[in-house]
């Protein structure tokens, strides 16, 4: 065989001798301005992505071909399974998900290689320099304790399966999205170490850095939103978001990304910020790692982890503390060098971006410790608590009420310094909009706290539009004048708008399900029952046969005013093999609301047999993801502009050198 | 690089102030978030609680707690009110067994004699009545809450192979039921089969 397991372990293995290569040839290179050691760099970083890919494909080959001599394979694949859970199946797992979240380094590594060329070659050798060791140090990690091409003998007929729950489309793409996000940001993180390495943080690099970074903040809001999807549509419980340690390991470096993305463009704009901007760099990818490694591992989470493979928690602790520990180290060395930027007054652009970077932290700060404090104490005192969606909707709601407020004025400040006259003049739109909002949430929405959020979402959604009304000179020139100027507008300007629309989208999505109503009953086939002005009735449950599971099928009418809107079909799969039920619900959407059935037991039988159902009424629900995938295009389009800008970054980059030469 | 050091105007802004109404914003942020968070603390902490701690020491007024252990084999019981499904079931550690209500749809993975998790309020009337119920993951795993409090209890130990089947934790409930009893020490634990 060409692609065996053995092969794929030695192409592993090349790549994390290559990785070595890339860590300690170019830092060298940099060190004694040797311009061939600094030119090997790129070209290490590609040949590892090469020898990852490989790795990576005959993991993926061994899966599809079924070859259960490689343990990993055995114990989460299995020959009934279809072939695009073969594939995805791969990741599914500690060890696959190892190897493709280095895969994911070494294609950032290959990526800065490839569209970095306008970079100081300096500034880039250092970057995949410090690509190149963390990539080096995860793959001893997955090559010393976590062996994703071990054999196993004897060689068992069949594997084992996998959890019939994970058997999902949307389960199957998300690790690889999430990933991207995270490790995406190791690029920012790795600007960062390379610029405090060089002692020097300009405008330049802040353009540099921007990119990458918005490029990560797409994916990990995509991550997020795939993930609160999948647990909205699979688990079945009607929830979309649940506070789980799992789930804020994704939103604690969300948060700082976003203040990342923010305090960047104070860099590239004003020079200020820059100290800061550094530790957000390092901060978000330290989240990113030690949610990735930490709480998904369950090591914080349960001693028990450290006591079943030792090895394992310890590298992985030993690996954080090198790379988190040592990028601080360097920071709180090399960051008093960097010099203060420009100054500006409260009431400005700098100002309010200030303020978003204070307040995303203070909720990171929250978050962060609501996820932890349990663990600790836990492990310090023995005591068992949990800290729930009570605790983090008292804490974080109140922190980004005024987030809001601050997102539509931000945009509308000037550079520097701003005067109250002209702003408050801009703001009378979003005003009038957010008073509307009021009377409209007082009447339909109930509860302080919904109201107050979807208030701000209303604002925030107006702000956006008032600014690029007031940058597209609407209400000054003709049509065709502010056609004009569109076109010269920059995209980022219609990127950043759109994001904040996202998240205002997304907020009054929130404030929606917040009144979602919903129904449990145990009912007999003809049963009508009565939510939310709907009139749902069982017409009657039958069974069917699956591939490899028995279901029940529930049909249930819903109408409303006498006229039949759907017919929905909830089931109920029994994986007899693997002793398992799933629970398939149904949904419709309008995309203003979801009516949402699930089918649970049967009791009694023949005549006689009643179901239990639950029924949802869930208003504004699509609009929490439709937001995220809102936010993620508006960062895609801010960051086709990048392009253009990456250009410009290079003359004043090739000035500097000259500058530098001379 | 344009760096002034004064904006001009009114207000010179200097360095200084810059930096005082930075500091100001931080420490006022970090305040109210500190001040959010030990005020969501003090209320909103659920504790994990065996069956016999739950006995022992009930936690005061309404406040939510987490109630693990192993469901008593025989102790389901559904019926229904109206149209709404209730099921009452029991929870023991080994040593006294909690008699559960819970209005909804059971976990798949909710069986009898397997491990079980319950959030949810002590009632005045000893019936803990359960808002979630949760039976995560596979037949094989034990939420670590529960293995820990079980292992607390003296009754089984992780570390020393798999637990006890259910019939053998209903047998240590009726004998550490019968022992209180012999002792006379009031709260008379439910012998966990008057469910079947």
């Amino acid at each position: 065989m060409i692609f065996g397991p053995e092969e794929g372990h030695f192409a592993l293995a090349l790549a994390c001798v290559l990785a070595l290569a890339q860590f300690i040839i170019p830092l060298r290179g940099a060190a004694r301005h040797d311009r061939r050691l600094i030119a090997m760099a790129p070209l290490l970083a590609v040949s590892q992505l090469v020898a990852l890919a490989l790795s990576f494909f005959c993991l993926v080959w061994s899966a599809v071909h079924d070859d259960f001599s490689v343990q990993n394979v055995a114990a989460n694949s299995s020959i009934a399974k279809p072939l695009l859970y073969k594939i995805t199946g791969t990741w599914g797992n500690h060890e696959g998900s190892v190897l493709l979240w280095t895969l994911i380094l070494g294609l950032c590594g290959a990526a800065v290689a490839a569209f970095g060329r306008n970079l100081p070659a300096i500034l880039r050798a250092r970057a995949l320099a410090v690509l190149g060791g963390v990539s080096a140090g995860f793959q001893l990690f997955c090559l010393l304790t976590s062996d994703p091409f071990a054999r196993v003998w004897p060689v068992p007929p069949d594997g084992q399966g996998m959890n019939p729950l994970l058997q999902d489309p949307g389960l199957a793409f998300h690790p690889p999205i999430l990933y991207t996000g995270y490790v995406g940001f190791a690029v920012p993180f790795s600007f960062a170490v390379a610029a405090l390495l060089e002692g020097r943080v300009d405008a330049a690099w802040g353009r540099w850095v921007r990119p990458w970074a918005v490029a990560a903040w797409c994916f990990l809001t995509c991550g997020i939103a795939l993930g609160s999807w999948w647990s909205y549509y699979v688990l079945g419980w009607g929830g979309y978001w649940f506070w789980d340690p799992v789930e804020n390991a994704s939103l604690i470096p969300w948060l700082t990304g976003t203040a990342l993305v923010h305090s960047a463009i104070v860099v590239e704009k004003r020079e200020g910020l820059k100290i800061w901007t550094v530790l957000l760099a390092i901060a978000t990818f330290s989240f990113s790692l030690s949610g990735t490694f930490l709480v998904r591992s369950g090591i914080l989470n349960s001693v028990h982890a450290f006591a079943n493979d030792p090895a394992r928690g310890v590298f992985i602790l030993g690996l954080l503390a090198i790379v988190i520990g040592g990028s601080l180290l360097l920071f709180a060395w090399r960051a008093p060098s960097l010099m203060a930027g420009g100054l500006f007054a409260p009431l400005s652009r700098e100002g309010s971006l200030v303020l978003n970077n204070i307040l995303l932290c203070s909720i990171c700060a929250v978050v962060v410790t609501g996820t932890m404090y349990p663990p600790f104490m836990q492990l310090l005192f023995g005591k068992t608590i949990s800290v729930g969606k009570p605790f983090f909707d008292a804490t974080t709601i109140p922190l980004t009420l005024p987030l809001f407020g601050a997102m539509a004025i931000g945009t509308l400040l000037p550079w520097k310094r701003a005067h109250l006259r002209p702003l408050l003049r801009k703001l009378r739109f979003a005003a009038l909009a957010a008073t509307v909002a009021l009377g409209v949430a007082c009447w339909t929405l109930s509860g302080l706290l919904p109201i107050l959020c979807a208030v701000g979402a209303v604002w925030v959604i107006a702000g956006s539009v008032t600014d690029l009304w007031v940058r597209l000179g609407v209400s000054a020139g003709s049509f065709s004048h502010s056609l004009a100027r569109a076109r010269s507008l920059p995209r980022s300007a219609f990127g950043a708008a759109l994001a904040h629309i996202g998240v205002g989208v997304t907020v009054l999505g929130l404030c929606g399900m917040s009144q979602a109503q919903h129904a449990i009953v145990e009912v007999k086939p003809g049963a009508v029952e009565t939510l939310a002005g709907y009139q749902w009735k069982l017409l009657g449950v039958h069974e069917a046969q699956g591939p490899n599971y028995h279901a029940m099928i529930a049909d249930i009418e819903i109408s409303r005013h006498g006229h039949v809107v759907t017919v929905m079909h909830p089931s109920k799969r029994d994986f007899a093999s693997q002793h398992q039920t799933t629970t398939e619900v149904s949904i419709r959407t309008n995309l203003l609301w979801d009516l949402y059935t699930v089918i649970g037991d049967r009791h009694g039988s023949g005549a006689d047999a009643t179901y239990v159902l639950r029924l949802h009424y869930n208003p504004l629900a699509p609009w929490m993801w439709l937001g995220g995938l809102i936010m993620a295009i508006g960062g895609a389009l801010s960051l086709s502009d990048r392009r253009l800008r990456v250009g410009a970054a290079r003359r004043t980059a090739h000035m500097n050198e000259d500058v530098v030469s001379s | 690089m344009i760096t002034t050091t004064r904006t001009g105007g009114r207000r010179g802004m200097t360095r200084k102030t810059r930096r005082l109404w930075l500091v100001l914003a931080c420490v006022g942020c970090l305040g109210v978030a500190t001040a959010l968070v030990l005020n969501a603390f003090s209320s909103n902490i659920v504790f994990f609680m065996a069956p016999s701690q739950l006995r022992d020491h009930p936690p005061a007024g309404d406040r939510t707690v987490r109630l693990g252990g192993m469901v008593v084999a025989g102790s389901l019981a559904r019926t229904t009110e109206g149209t709404t499904p209730v099921n009452a079931f029991e929870v023991t550690d080994g040593q006294a067994a909690i008699p559960v209500r819970f209005a909804g749809i059971l976990p798949d993975l909710f069986r009898e004699g397997q491990s079980v998790v319950a959030l949810g309020t002590m009632q005045k009337d000893g019936i803990f009545r359960a808002s979630e119920v949760l039976a995560k993951h596979d037949e094989t795993y034990m939420p670590k809450e529960v293995a820990e409090a079980l292992r607390k209890s003296g009754k089984w130990d992780p570390r020393f192979g798999k637990p006890p089947s259910a019939a053998e934790w209903d047998t240590m409930t009726r004998t550490e039921a019968r022992k209180i009893t012999a002792q006379g020490s009031g709260a008379p634990a439910s012998n966990g089969s008057n469910g079947s």
